[in-house]
């Protein structure tokens, strides 16, 4: 490994900390990313000369924290104002070394870091944009490229989402126990949402290391909460889901549905880590919705053929995902369970109550497609997958139901040719 | 004389860098592998899930404790581990209370996942296996 890539993954690794340490000390998130900046720009000139520091996470916060005392000053003396009260806690500064030993510590900072990206104000979109730059450290270029827009459009995002961090209050008090556990929630929802954003995008590379990073984000919460069990599930589920990346599209970039996967595609590794994990977090117990769903890939993972899905199984914990989580999109997840153990008949009458509250959804309408052409009924399974083409949110997608149409045409032309 | 090699480093750093680092250091350890293998000198050859996927078994009680996460005592060394192929977690937990039985007192075996696994004869790939580690 060259200089570079060990130093950029070494500062790529410290960062959360780093960054979350700083600013527990300067209190004001752009000081605390101008300070780590400044000490990354150090760490290169000097790393490869004298080689790595024994802990460059520790490095690099005392480096900032020396930087950014140094940046408070000239700017207090431009300002002729004596600033001190910009570096808040100097004692807790100064403890650096003792801290150290302490994860406590640093498991707050780095939550609190991860929190303060998902302000209930924030749109999803912007929570994700803001923890990818702010936690992970990835460049405007690099995010805007994910979001597919221009990165002046992406700069602008950013810079608005961080005022509206810096105007709420930022919680720099140690949390007690609930505000802890609200934080681990907000945060785990934020980091799927990372995630989703990489799944949705399909084939296409740059959104889908959004998942990679999403994973590492979640192993990095759980080495905090080692014993949580839905941060467990969560990455559990992440890992599962993303096994199967290699397998859900073909050469021409179009879905490949589960049971037509190639199994053997399935990232074996990731398999075997998700299943530990969900299996440590089913001995806690205490069930939530993410080891649910997380249990639901797990068994989809344990198939080695389609047939042996056990599909009774899934319908079970779709229920229990019901009852944990109601939500139109669960039942229509479920729908698909029955209409493998009763049958597409069931799996319509329990989505057709659905139509309304699903009337924007796509895969309500490739579902429903997909139960009528079952049942045999092809004209309105035509008229629904219309609709579903009308609602795609990807190429992927629309081609996809197009396959669908374009064989039904082609049925109903020999069908046609017969008669 | 048969050694272990015991592979060390920092998680969050091996979990930072990229796919493509990841491989051509997995790509250098195999042609160091190759001539060992080649002097019939090269034993099984194991890399592990990360710690978030480890469970740890405390020795010690009647009824051993299950913990989650690492082993994480320095006042104890590593001092040997065995490669069980277990169905799921509760198996390989249950073979490691089997070992507590046979060896009680103090101590702790550490569950850990195996993501790749080579038994050094040839290299065909495996069904994942779970390491217990004392």
């Amino acid at each position: 490994m060259t200089d570079r890539a060990w130093i950029d993954a070494a500062i790529t690794a410290a960062r959360p900390q780093a960054v979350g340490a700083l600013l527990r000390y300067f209190r004001d998130l752009d000081i605390a990313e101008e300070s780590f900046q400044d000490a990354c720009l150090r760490a290169m000139r000097n790393w490869h000369l004298n080689g790595p520091p024994r802990d460059p996470t520790a490095w690099l916060i005392m480096v900032g924290r020396n930087a950014g005392i140094d940046g408070t000053r000239r700017r207090a003396k431009q300002t002729a104002l004596p600033d001190e009260a910009q570096i808040s806690d100097l004692e807790d500064a100064e403890t650096a070394l003792v801290e150290r030993l302490d994860g406590n510590q640093y498991r707050d900072d780095v939550l609190r870091l991860l929190f303060i990206c998902c302000h209930p104000d924030l749109p999803a979109t912007q929570q994700i944009a803001l923890a990818l730059r702010i936690v992970s450290g990835l460049s405007v270029k690099q995010i805007a490229r994910a979001f597919l827009v221009g990165e002046s459009a992406m700069e602008q995002r950013i810079t608005r989402a961080k005022a509206r961090v810096a105007g709420a209050d930022t919680p720099f008090e140690t949390p007690g126990a609930v505000e802890r556990s609200e934080r681990v929630a907000a945060v785990s929802a934020m980091i799927y949402l990372v995630f989703n954003e990489g799944y949705s995008a399909g084939d296409d590379s740059a959104r889908a290391g959004l998942c990679d990073e999403a994973v590492r984000l979640a192993r990095l919460l759980l080495r905090l909460f080692q014993t949580e069990p839905e941060i467990m599930g969560l990455t559990a589920l992440m890992l599962l889901q993303h096994a199967r990346s290699g397998a859900r599209f073909d050469a021409a970039g179009e879905i490949v549905l589960l049971d037509d996967q190639d199994r053997t595609q399935w990232n074996a590794a990731m398999i075997a880590e998700g299943l530990a994990l969900i299996d440590k977090a089913m001995r806690h117990r205490r069930p939530g919705p993410y080891q649910v769903q997380a249990a639901i890939a797990a068994l989809h993972a344990r198939a080695a053929k389609p047939q042996d899905t056990d599909w009774v199984e899934i319908n079970a914990l779709y229920l229990a995902l019901e009852r944990l989580q109601p939500s139109p999109v669960v039942t229509l997840n479920r729908a698909v369970a029955v209409s493998r153990t009763e049958g597409p008949q069931a799996a319509l009458e329990l989505i057709e109550p659905l139509a309304e509250r699903l009337s924007g959804y796509f895969h309500f309408f490739g579902v429903k497609g997909a139960l009528l052409l079952q049942l045999g009924r092809e004209r309105e399974a035509r008229g629904a997958f219309d609709q579903a083409i009308a609602l795609a949110n990807t190429a992927a997608e629309a081609a996809h139901i197009r396959i669908h149409l374009d064989r039904l045409t082609r049925d109903a032309r020999a069908a046609g040719a017969k008669a | 004389m048969l050694y272990a090699i015991l592979c060390y480093n920092d998680e969050d750093l091996i979990g930072a860098w990229s796919k493509a680092d990841d491989d051509a250091c997995m790509v250098r350890l195999q042609a160091v592998e190759r001539d060992l293998k080649r002097a019939g000198r090269l034993g099984p050859v194991a890399r592990l899930l990360p710690t978030t996927a480890a469970t740890t078994l405390r020795k010690g009680r009647d009824e051993p404790l299950v913990i989650d996460g690492p082993f994480a005592e320095t006042k104890e060394q590593l001092l040997g581990f065995y490669v069980v192929d277990c169905d799921n977690l509760e198996a390989a937990i249950a073979v490691a209370k089997d070992l507590a039985v046979a060896n009680p007192g103090s101590g702790a075996y550490e569950i850990r996942p195996v993501g790749l696994f080579r038994d050094g004869v040839d290299s065909l790939p495996q069904s994942p296996m779970t390491a217990v580690a004392p």
